[in-house]
């Protein structure tokens, strides 16, 4: 049941860095707007880590002139994006394309969670044992150790009302 | 002259440091004190040693010296003065330089400071700092001198060195290359400086947390020592990043603060294991707990500071084959690995004996709600590291480049951040040792229905969005939960001390700053949080091409195009600014002034924008530089950012609250 419990968690975990589907709309005559709607979902592939809409090289003004041609000409969202891809490889895009190798972009962070989920349950579960056993052998159990200062600040309260 | 004589001084201090290490591990091994003592004044000998090398590279900076190359690279005769001194942290060079004097600072301070009093860790504190030091030294004299001159040889062929070569002339070009325009803005003037503060001041927790494994003091003892260090170190670093944000906003023109950058990213990766850290370390001093935890904390908090620095500095992030190349990179990696293997080694070596005194006994109490704040800001951290470094590899393994661009980031982080601001109303609300779900959620119940009745107003005033609206939720509720608890306390001390509310409200924070400035920090994030929320779910932006009195429209606003100009500015800039009439409906709220900047030195343009700033908003207006600008017809882009200022606001505020949590307890003493 835990196991289950997990692979749940994992599976939840990655389906959320992979995110919605997208749906695209485009018009007859793009404007500036419907230009930067795909642009600022493309990487400048010449700069690091630079959106295409904002990018004031000359090479993304062109390639901004060119989203808005292939608009005009009535060509998708995907489809223009897939072309810069071909042009210019996967970094184009905001994320990792989903396959092969880059999977495990998706899969390692929601793993590596999990551990430590797993690690912070298994160590709480060893303590609580630990109290148990403790507390059957007889000794007494300590007094559970308040914040002083908010015991005192209750005592007050309680004093006064 | 002066150029060998900064760097005489560099190299002098090089060996220095590695006479302090030696002479430091040498007197605690022999025992004997004298050499340690030795060690201790030759630590302290570096601080005016840096000072005097940072000194001499700052006039050669402010004094037009082109032919030290680091100056010509980052100033021009243009540039006004403040600007050449501040160059100093403008390129690589200097930088490290900036590196090392801090960190010899924080040493001598420490050395200085209560030396008697802890003999038995300060060695080892100078040994590990001094490690550090001598790392960063050795980079700057063997491989980023910053006192390198221009040498023309016979040919023609122009050198570079610090001392003149045989069959040679100084080479003096007329003029520098100029500081990035980029760089130029007041908060980036500050960002570095204060991003470096924090990623020093960090190497001092961990040079105790050593220094404790070393002299096998299991106690807390290094945690008291460094409480104040690590509260500092952590306000710096936040106030980098916030600078660096707010630099972002107003310089790099794309309506933002936060890309998701590697280069944010590698500052923002010691902050979240820096504040896991702040918060674990209370366990520790209340209960005695995670003591193993808290060394792993500060172990990865030193290693990430290494690798910030490490990333923004060998090329590795341009690519991996640039790191192959540049020659601080391997260097970086090399001592990155050294101090983190053989810090988990010691830490291993000491493992039995940090186990803890106490157990956990709920999953309720305050330290079972402060370990699951440990486990989200570490998961936080894998998102982060994973991102950075999975392009590293994909490009290492498959020659394939890949981006891991703010979709990616924002997924994941979201619900783990909104974790985090469920237990920061959670967690005040618990108590140490024992609590049940039943007792917290007694407390929690009042500022849970408190924060729905916000939450449904806001979906009937402001917006239906499901995730803004638990974002408005979580907010409401923790700000409910830590209002709450100032009221609890105020009226407490109002009726024990008969103080009226504003002086009960002023010796809270003298009775217990860090808990009641940690509150101030909670309430603080919790204004940016309005922020972030608002600017990444509802900005609104449109771009457009006006001629002169046309109009562009974006939510409620109209902004009509009214002049432009073109003039030069006093430092060399080609200013060209436009003027915008801005109206709501019919009403004229005022004008705005977007510009752009041209720097021709460094053939680069600057995009200023108009700003209009309410709590309501931020109207941000720029003149789209890659298009021509006249009066025919001049290209804006606008945005309408919701909200953004509490970001600010919250930021404001959350200085004042570390101030609070970091100032010395001086009624404490007097009270006890």
């Amino acid at each position: 049941m835990k196991s289950r419990s997990f692979l749940l968690f994992i599976v939840v975990f990655a389906l959320t860095l992979l995110g919605p589907v997208e749906a695209f709309a485009q018009g007859s005559a793009p404007s500036d707007d419907d230009v930067n709607r795909i642009a600022k979902e493309l990487y400048c592939p010449v700069c690091e880590n630079t959106p295409l809409d904002v990018c004031p090289t000359q090479a993304c003004a062109e390639w901004r002139e060119q989203i808005r041609l292939m608009l005009a000409e009535g060509k998708t969202d995907a489809e223009i994006k897939q072309y810069f891809v071909d042009y210019y490889g996967a970094r184009v895009l905001a994320e990792p394309p989903r396959q092969g190798f880059n999977w495990l972009a998706y899969l390692v962070p929601p793993v590596l969670i999990a551990f430590g989920i797993f690690v912070l349950a298994r160590t709480l579960k060893g303590w609580a044992k630990h109290d148990i056993t403790e507390s059957h052998g007889g000794e007494s159990e300590p007094q559970a150790e308040v914040d002083e200062y908010v015991r005192r600040l209750e005592e007050e309260l309680h004093k006064r009302q | 002259m002066l150029a060998e004589i900064g760097f005489g001084v560099l190299v002098f201090t090089f060996f220095l440091t590695l006479y302090t290490l030696g002479a430091a591990l040498y007197g605690e091994w022999k025992r004997l004190d004298a050499v340690v003592e030795s060690a201790r004044q030759a630590m302290l000998l570096t601080w005016p040693l840096l000072t005097l090398s940072a000194l001499t590279l700052i006039y050669l900076l402010v004094n037009n010296s082109y032919q030290v190359s680091f100056v010509y690279e980052v100033t021009s005769r243009s540039m006004p003065a403040y600007l050449k001194a501040t160059a100093l942290w403008g390129g690589q060079a200097g930088s490290l330089v900036f590196w090392a004097w801090l960190m010899s600072a924080f040493t001598s301070l420490v050395a200085l400071r209560k030396w008697e009093r802890d003999r038995e860790l300060l060695p080892w504190v100078l040994v590990v700092a001094a490690v550090t030091l001598a790392f960063f030294l050795s980079l700057i004299v063997f491989f980023e001198n910053p006192f390198l001159r221009y040498w023309q040889t016979a040919e023609g062929d122009i050198i570079r060195a610090v001392f003149q070569p045989a069959r040679t002339l100084p080479f003096i070009p007329s003029d520098g290359r100029g500081l990035n325009p980029l760089l130029r803005h007041p908060g980036m003037i500050i960002h570095p400086p204060m991003l470096y503060l924090g990623f020093v001041s960090f190497v001092i927790p961990y040079a105790f947390a050593m220094a404790a494994l070393i002299t096998n003091r299991s106690d807390d003892r290094w945690i008291h020592l460094t409480r104040r260090w690590t509260l500092w170190a952590w306000l710096f670093l936040s106030l980098g990043l916030v600078l660096g944000g707010r630099w972002a906003y107003d310089v790099l023109g794309w309506g933002g603060y936060w890309a998701w950058d590697p280069v944010e990213i590698a500052a923002f990766m010691p902050w979240l294991t820096g504040t896991a850290f702040l918060h674990s370390v209370m366990i520790q001093e209340k209960r005695g707990m995670f003591k193993q935890w808290n060394m792993i904390l500060i172990i990865l908090t030193y290693a990430l500071v290494i690798f910030g620095t490490f990333l923004t500095r060998s090329g590795v992030l341009s690519s991996v084959h640039a790191f192959a190349q540049s020659a601080i990179g391997p260097m970086f990696f090399g001592f990155i690995a050294l101090t983190f293997f053989s810090s988990v080694g010691l830490l291993i070596y000491r493992w039995e004996s940090l186990k803890a005194d106490v157990e956990i006994k709920s999953l309720f109490s305050r330290e079972s709600l402060f370990l699951f704040n440990n486990l989200l800001f570490m998961s936080v951290l894998v998102v982060c590291f994973w991102g950075v470094l999975f392009p590293l590899l994909s490009e290492l393994f498959t020659n394939q480049k890949v981006t891991v661009g703010p979709p990616f980031y924002e997924r994941a982080t979201a619900p783990l951040f909104a974790a985090l601001m469920f237990l920061m109303g959670a967690a005040p609300l618990s108590t140490w040792g024992s609590a049940s779900a039943r007792t917290i959620g007694r407390a929690l119940w009042k500022p849970a229905v408190a924060a729905a009745l916000v939450t449904v107003v806001l979906f009937f005033t402001y917006s239906r969005n499901g995730i803004a609206l638990i974002g408005f939720f979580l907010i409401a509720l923790v700000l409910f939960v830590t209002l709450y608890e100032f009221w609890r306390a105020v009226r407490a001390r109002r009726k024990a001390h008969r103080e009226n509310i504003f002086s009960a409200f002023w010796n809270l924070f003298g009775r217990n700053r860090r808990r009641y400035g940690g509150y101030v920090v909670h309430i603080s994030m919790m204004l940016m949080a309005i922020g972030i929320l608002g600017i990444e779910l509802f900005q609104k932006e449109t771009q457009g091409t006006l001629a002169l009195h046309q109009s562009l429209v974006l939510d409620g606003y109209r902004l009509e195009y009214r002049d432009i100009a073109r003039f030069p500015a006093p430092d060399s800039r080609e200013v060209t600014r436009a003027v915008v009439n801005v109206y709501q409906g019919e009403r004229y709220l005022g004008q705005l002034y977007p510009r752009i900047d041209y720097y021709p030195e460094a053939k680069q343009n600057m995009t200023i924008p108009g700003q209009r700033p309410t709590l309501r908003d931020d109207l941000y207006v720029l003149l789209v530089d890659w298009e021509p600008a006249s009066a025919s017809g001049a290209t804006f882009k606008v945005y309408v950012n919701p909200l953004v200022n509490w970001l600010w606001l919250g930021s404001l505020l959350f200085f004042v609250g570390i101030l609070i949590a970091a100032w010395p307890e001086r009624e404490r003493r007097t009270e006890s």
